[in-house]
């Protein structure tokens, strides 16, 4: 087995006297998409923040695609690409402005390259027709598959989601599902990818932690559709139960 | 060690190797599509045999290479999965092409500026009807919120005034007083620094120090308040966004800004009176200058057209505020429409006072 995408050792966070979680530790195989869930409130987005070098942990390690966050963190920043929950697209500019621009950055291609290739990526994520709109003026789910299409503009391996589901009508959201797993398989892109969206996590996932505010930590790894059917873990029940409740409501 | 990438071209035959990836195709982009239409009419081949690694940038060189060829190319030795992204990207809609830059077009611009027109007299329409109605929606008008604009556009403006003032009144007393002791008219100064200073100056810059301080902030909270949503709320509470925003801001810059202005003229005054003490004039003799020839008409017009100047600078920045688009670049738009507009409306309403005191004979 080769060397993991991502290898988070032993992380702690604190801020001040009060502590969102102490000894996660887990690793992301390349290729892999993976989940971060929990309930609101467990840390989940902080984790991901300590991951892509946003937060250095107040105890711990965190490794990216063989280098330290924190001490290589220019390095591994372009070869990364990251989704915010609310999309984060720079609204002074077009959506196409927005993909092009780590394109401009980091690559030596003519300004009608760029644009040829951010089309593409537009068109990937289904935005073909929406390259010249402004942030301002698109949905929700627009605004998240044009931040995966930026996150997608230098083709990075490795690529961070953050609840890309939340907020979304269960049709768009299982067209980003969809779009997720098309993604993993064209690109062979590894995913690490947040949220507490049941369905998103079992249509998606190879392999999850789970958090929890309580423990303060860590309190399930493996697949989803394993935790869901066998694990005794109280709070891993109960979350999953919601899902079966919904179910049988449906 | 990194294999480079590299292109050739024999014919119709395209040959890649090394890395087809985003990072190094740049330099070779535009030869690949000046080969693929030199193909043009024959038949177009991908050589991808030595290709080591592939991902969307580099199938979007060769889907726009067999767009710029025209046919589907036949590809040679490719990888599964360089084919496979190729495919995908082939299956997707052609991307549209994208709208003309806008020109400047007459009658856009005329439409524009008349709509700003009846936007403005709508505004004015609106804000004197939530003022006749006041009495019986007072509720809406909280004075804790009248209490807070007055403030942060007065007391907090106050400082500045005053630094701004000695600074004019300084200026102006020395840049006149070289060339008016030549005529030995420069007693005269004091006279001509305080009426410029009272009738004009004071409540033109106390004017534009509001417009800058205030009518930008009024602007940007309310612009964010709307980009927020904020002011659907409020309309949704039953609550009138002129009465509950408007208004308080319009009365709290009425009021402060004669305040403002008599301290930008009383510092302007002291200025002026260190430059002429320095130039050898008693106090006194200044003090007797100012007073015999500054009159209550010009002392009492000033604060007035100083109050006709805080209703339309803080008219304009909340106008601004009101009429904002969406997203943050729409908000910094609206505080550049307040600060120009408050003090273009400044000037024009400053030109208007002039005709009416001419004929009123003040």
């Amino acid at each position: 087995m080769g060397e993991p995408a991502v290898r988070v050792q032993d992380v702690a966070q604190s801020f001040g006297s009060r502590v969102i979680y102490r000894h996660v530790s887990c690793e992301v195989a390349r290729g892999e998409i993976f989940v971060i869930l929990g309930g609101s409130g467990c840390g989940k987005s902080t984790l991901m923040r300590q991951i892509i070098g946003l937060l250095p942990p107040t105890e711990g390690r965190v490794e990216v695609l063989g280098h330290d966050m924190y001490a290589d963190r220019g390095e591994v920043l372009r070869e990364i690409g990251v989704m915010f929950q609310a999309g984060a697209l720079l609204g002074s500019l077009s959506l196409l402005e927005n993909v092009m621009f780590p394109l401009e950055i980091y690559t030596r291609l003519s300004a009608r390259a760029r644009a040829q290739v951010a089309r593409a990526k537009l068109a990937l994520v289904g935005l073909g027709d929406a390259a010249t709109l402004m942030p301002a003026e698109i949905s929700g789910g627009m605004a998240k598959r044009a931040a995966i299409a930026r996150a997608l503009a230098l083709d990075p391996p490795l690529l961070f989601l953050d609840e890309p589901s939340a907020g979304l009508d269960p049709i768009t959201s299982a067209g980003l599902d969809r779009l997720i797993l098309d993604l993993r398989r064209d690109l062979g892109a590894t995913f690490v990818v947040v949220t507490h969206e049941l369905a998103s996590i079992l249509a998606i996932a190879d392999r999850c932690i789970m958090l929890d505010k309580a423990a303060q930590g860590m309190i399930a790894e493996g697949d989803p559709r394993k935790l869901r059917d066998e694990s005794r873990e109280p709070v891993v029940r109960a979350f999953f139960r919601r899902e079966e409740v919904k179910e049988a409501a449906g | 060690m990194d294999t480079p990438f590299t292109f050739s071209a024999e014919g119709g035959t395209l040959r890649f190797a090394g890395p087809l990836e985003t990072a190094r195709i740049g330099p070779s982009w535009d030869k690949v599509l000046a080969a693929a239409v030199r193909a043009k009419g024959g038949r177009l081949v991908f050589a991808l045999g030595e290709v080591t690694a592939c991902d969307t940038g580099g199938a979007t060189l060769l889907l726009e290479a067999e767009r710029a060829q025209g046919s589907e190319a036949v590809l040679e030795g490719a990888d599964e999965r360089v084919a496979a992204l190729l495919d995908r990207l082939r299956a997707l809609p052609p991307p549209g092409r994208p709208p003309p830059p806008p020109g400047f077009n007459w009658r856009d611009a005329l439409r524009g500026g008349l709509g700003l027109c009846t936007g403005g007299i709508a505004f004015v329409g609106e804000a004197v009807v939530a003022l006749v109605r006041l009495p019986t929606r007072g509720y809406m008008l909280r004075p804790s919120d009248l209490l807070r604009v007055a403030d942060q556009a007065g007391v907090r403006g106050i400082p500045l005034s005053l630094l701004l003032g000695v600074l004019i009144g300084l200026i102006l007393s020395f840049q006149s007083l070289v060339p008016m002791r030549r005529f030995g008219a420069d007693i005269y100064v004091s006279n001509l620094v305080a009426i410029s200073l009272v009738r004009e100056l004071g409540p033109l810059l106390a004017a534009v120090i509001l417009a800058g301080r205030t009518g930008s902030a009024f602007a940007a909270e309310i612009g964010t308040m709307k980009v927020n949503q904020e002011i659907d709320a409020l309309e949704t509470m039953g609550l009138d966004p002129m009465t509950v925003l408007v208004l308080p801001r319009l009365i709290a810059a009425v009021l402060v800004m004669p305040a403002l202005t008599i301290a930008l003229e009383l510092s302007g005054l002291l200025g002026m009176l260190l430059v002429m003490v320095g130039a050898g004039f008693p106090p006194v003799i200044i003090g007797n200058q100012v007073a015999y020839w500054v009159t209550p008409a010009d002392f009492y017009g000033g604060l007035v057209k100083a109050a006709g100047f805080g209703a339309v600078v803080a008219a304009v920045g909340c106008r601004a505020g009101l009429s904002t688009g969406l997203g943050p670049r729409a908000v910094g738009l609206s505080t550049t429409r307040a600060v120009v507009g408050g003090i273009v409306g400044t000037i024009l309403l400053d030109g208007l006072f002039a005709v009416l005191f001419y004929r009123l004979g003040l």
